[in-house]
């Protein structure tokens, strides 16, 4: 087995009195596709806010490639933009265009200019079926429009690995598709994964591994074969049952 | 409906008031159409004088009043000082009449032997309005700064921008849009606070009307004054509101 682009050893994390984390390990390899499943409130969303250090973990620690990002007092800013995060409510800075919405960190981040910096922002746009759309604000776009440009701006930073907060959970049902596709489309290129979803066919298809949280464990991990044709756990029994009715 | 009710009030106070019995008093010594004509020029010009120190003091109001309210924003513990500094900032300035704070500095400062210009009571009459008025732009773009959801601060640092940059780039543009309308009338209520310099000094436009108020014993040429402010603060109020409510209906 190759080494772990990211793990995660132990990790803990409380809000107050109420321990959301208790104690993640997770090793996610190089191209690898992973799904987190599991009820709201298990600690998947809060999991992903640790990771890129959103959220300060209490206790344990998350690994880039070797490299402690968990450590307190580390400028974050250089490791953050290594991973990028899409979330539910896309978060687009809606007093820019998409196109600026993409162009802002690579500009002051990677202290990108001019023509070069443009043509690759309009190339992710093609490349994602958005370029007649580049120009509007996210009010001009769709709920699918504007995840899809979240994904962009999120890639236009050339990450390393990418996680995804639950991206199609706030989407009309016939938008959730067009997100998906994009995904797809980034499984097929090779990038490293991590994604909280509640698309349960989606994991199947195309997840290397899954694993189903629950009460801030991982509590059973395996191929998208053994978790949702053979899960060992009652709980993951009964969380499939439930989800798949 | 709203028409004809307009009309009968109108007429009532028109008819009704002219019956009152110190009206031939009042009138001849506020609403005299000879010293309105005689004294406007002059009182237009004075006038001036209040829209150039208002030009002045905007930018500086402007830039303190950001500065102000960064400051009472920072989150850094090591800034926990300025914090506090921009806190009790906030709360002299707005506890302290205005006029008060030009009395004050108008003729503190001055009283300690400055050379001129640095006596002037322009200088520290528009100091005294941009410290009271940067107080209260403060606490409105910092109500506006608080208005924009923490999402749009953790998609920014989430991509690698900095502090100051997703302020900069992210918070800052859409909190001084949301912030606008409001401080619109609050440059509108300084366009009338320049008046309140005439206490120290400048022959501005409520000065100026009362040497003629003096010279001529009649009140006329503050009735003039009156109509000049109007004539800037109504179409500035109004555009106020507009902007206002069109930002309420966008938001609705």
């Amino acid at each position: 087995m190759p080494e772990a682009k990211l793990s995660l050893r132990g990790v803990v994390k409380s809000f107050g009195e109420n321990a959301v984390l208790r104690g993640i390990d997770l090793e996610v390899c190089e191209g690898e596709m992973i799904c987190l499943i599991g009820a709201s409130g298990s600690g998947k969303s809060t999991l992903l806010r640790c990771i890129n250090q959103l959220e300060p973990i209490d206790d344990g620690s998350v690994w880039l490639e070797g490299q402690d990002i968990s450590e307190p007092g580390l400028e974050l800013g250089p490791v953050r933009r290594r991973i990028g995060i899409v979330f539910q409510s896309y978060n687009l800075f809606p007093h820019m265009s998409a196109l600026e919405n993409v162009l802002l960190a690579p500009r002051r981040v990677l202290q990108e200019e001019g023509r070069a910096l443009t043509a690759r922002a309009e190339a992710l746009f093609q490349r994602f079926g958005l370029d007649l759309h580049m120009h509007k604000y996210p009010d001009q776009l769709s709920g699918g429009q504007q995840q899809r440009v979240a994904v962009i701006r999120a890639l236009a930073m050339r990450p390393e690995i990418m996680l995804f907060d639950e991206i199609t959970a706030a989407l009309d049902p016939e938008l959730v598709g067009e997100v998906l596709n994009v995904l797809r489309q980034l499984r097929t290129e090779g990038m490293t994964m991590l994604l909280a979803t509640h698309e349960m066919g989606f994991a199947r298809e195309l997840a290397d591994r899954v694993c189903f949280m629950d009460g801030g464990v991982i509590v059973e991990e395996g191929t998208p074969e053994q978790i949702f044709s053979a899960p060992q756990v009652v709980r993951t029994q009964e969380f499939l049952r439930s989800v798949l009715r | 409906m709203a028409g004809v009710s307009t009309v009968i009030v109108l007429a009532a106070i028109i008819l009704l008031v002219p019956l009152a019995p110190g009206w031939p008093q009042v009138k001849a010594s506020f609403f005299d159409g000879g010293v309105f004509a005689q004294t406007f020029p002059t009182l237009l010009k004075a006038f001036l004088i209040d829209v150039m120190i208002f030009a002045w003091s905007v930018p500086l109001i402007l830039m303190l009043g950001l500065a102000v309210a960064l400051a009472r924003g920072a989150m850094a513990p090591a800034l926990f000082p300025l914090r506090i500094f921009g806190a009790i900032y906030v709360d002299v300035f707005r506890g302290v009449p205005v006029v008060l704070t030009i009395y004050l500095i108008g003729f503190g400062v001055p009283g300690l032997g400055l050379p001129r210009p640095w006596n002037s009571p322009y200088i520290w009459g528009t100091v005294a309005l941009v410290l009271t008025y940067s107080a209260y732009i403060a606490e409105v773009l910092r109500s506006g700064i608080e208005s924009i959801h923490a999402s749009q601060r953790n998609a920014a640092i989430c991509l690698g921008l900095s502090e100051r940059d997703a302020m900069r780039y992210v918070i800052l543009p859409q909190a001084i849009r949301r912030v606008v309308p409001a401080n619109m009338n609050m440059l509108v209520a300084l366009q009338k606070d320049v008046a309140l310099l005439s206490f120290i000094g400048p022959v501005e436009i409520l000065r100026q009307a009362g040497i003629y108020k003096s010279l001529l014993a009649n009140f006329t040429p503050y009735v003039v004054a009156a109509v000049i402010f109007l004539i800037v603060t109504v179409p500035a109020t109004r555009y106020a509101d507009h902007l206002l409510n069109r930002d309420r209906n966008a938001r609705s």
